[in-house]
């Protein structure tokens, strides 16, 4: 397994955010995107998953440009963007189920159920939560998602207390040790060892 | 693959269904605008039922404009969306699911109150069936065409009215079949040639339109 990023350089609005960037990824690793805000980590991960096309260069998956890919790549991968990404009107289970139902992932309700209470969620409908509980309510569904290759986690951090940080921790590193990877994003300082680091600041 | 779509489409019927007041909002306005011709023109049966095909018509195009703005942007709002492109089904599916379940909130109950609105017009009952057969067969592509503007107009400001300017005008083929359809059968005319074309348009439209409102997707969310 293996995420080639090789000389991509993105631009938004008029500004260029980094240019010239070139890394490889495989399986095991775990690669930290940091830099203040607006250096374009967020682009970069976006780019990454494919919702953004770079300006120039290009991502390759197993050797194949992710363009040529489309849902066949989107299948090995999971993005947690930044916004939420859970219905309102929905309960929390109802979320996850359709989140991992949308990647193709067969999951069953005692898996959500055991996800949530590892997060220690009610299956409440995500209006009645708190900004953290719903970032609790989205990450759960990295606890089913072991089988998916890689992770594009933006800020996986933000918004949560201590217990859940340490349960996302765990997760990522029990990820990257079945031989996964993982790339994140993050201004803070970093929590696990990153094997590789681009910071985008330079 | 089916499987994400039928996911899709019971998503946004429960959605709907907690949040019933905004299915009751389209249909409510539907049931208004057609209300009013009668109060406005008076109590003339002759001219009701002449201008009743026309105003049933294009008060659905009007009611179906309502709840096209939302279909893309609460998506778009929430992050749901960016997870909907990067579901394991293509874009296209995801795109006809999302039509799919549009056309069951906003059109259906369209198609079921029109021969109640009618009444009102004083529409002889064998017109019933025609009028409520024009309607299931237009009202998708309604679904279909209006979702490309949503997805085109993600994002901007003031969407909601470039909205109306981009899909009103590609209706017109929709109203003058549908309304024509009616109109012919009024007439005692066969109503068939009318009814096939507008058929002839939902399988162009189920055919294209999931292709398209993929395409518009990707580009606007960039």
């Amino acid at each position: 397994m293996n995420l080639e990023l090789s000389h991509l350089s993105c631009e938004r609005g008029g500004r260029t955010l980094f240019s010239d960037l070139s890394a490889l990824l495989r399986g095991g690793e775990l690669l930290r995107i940091a830099g203040p805000n607006g250096s374009g980590k967020t682009s970069l991960l976006r780019i990454l998953c494919g919702l953004l096309s770079p300006t120039s260069g290009s991502v390759s998956w197993q050797g194949v440009e992710i363009r040529r890919l489309r849902e066949e790549y989107s299948k090995q991968l999971v993005y947690i963007g930044h916004a939420a990404a859970v219905k309102d009107d929905l309960t929390a289970a109802e979320n996850l189920r359709i989140a991992c139902t949308l990647a193709g992932l067969p999951v069953s309700a005692p898996e959500i159920r055991q996800a949530l209470e590892a997060f220690e969620l009610a299956d409440l409908q995500v209006r009645r939560l708190s900004q953290g509980q719903r970032r609790r309510a989205v990450l759960a569904r990295l606890a089913l998602s072991g089988s998916v290759p890689l992770w594009l986690l933006d800020e996986p951090y933000a918004a949560l207390d201590a217990a859940a940080g340490r349960l996302v921790e765990e997760l990522i590193g029990g990820h990257v040790a079945r031989g996964g990877a993982v790339v994140y994003t993050t201004h803070q300082d970093t929590r696990v060892g990153a094997s590789q680091v681009i910071d985008l600041d330079a | 693959m089916l499987e994400a779509a039928r996911c899709i489409v019971v998503r946004d019927l429960l959605v709907a269904w907690r949040r019933r007041s905004d299915v009751a909002t389209a249909l409510l306005f539907f049931v208004i605008v057609t209300s009013l011709f009668p109060l406005g023109i008076g109590a003339e049966p002759d001219l009701l039922r002449l201008i009743a095909p026309g105003v049933i018509w294009v008060a659905a195009l009007l009611s179906c404009m309502l709840s096209l703005g939302r279909l893309f942007a609460a998506d778009h709002a929430d992050g749901t969306l960016e997870q909907l492109l990067l579901s394991s089904a293509p874009l296209g599916v995801i795109a006809a699911a999302k039509a799919l379940a549009h056309w069951l909130v906003a059109g259906v109950p369209l198609v079921l109150i029109a021969p109640l609105i009618a009444l009102q017009y004083d529409l002889p009952a064998p017109l019933y069936p025609v009028l409520a057969l024009s309607l299931l067969l237009g009202t998708p592509v309604l679904s279909l065409i209006g979702a490309i503007g949503a997805a085109l107009t993600l994002g901007l400001r003031g969407g909601g009215v470039l909205l109306s300017l981009l899909v009103l005008p590609l209706y017109v083929p929709v109203l003058i079949m549908g309304a024509g359809s009616v109109e012919m059968a009024a007439a005692g005319l066969a109503p068939d040639g009318q009814l096939l074309l507008l058929a002839a348009l939902l399988v162009v439209a189920a055919a294209f339109a999931p292709w398209a409102i993929a395409a518009a997707l990707r580009i606007s969310t960039e």
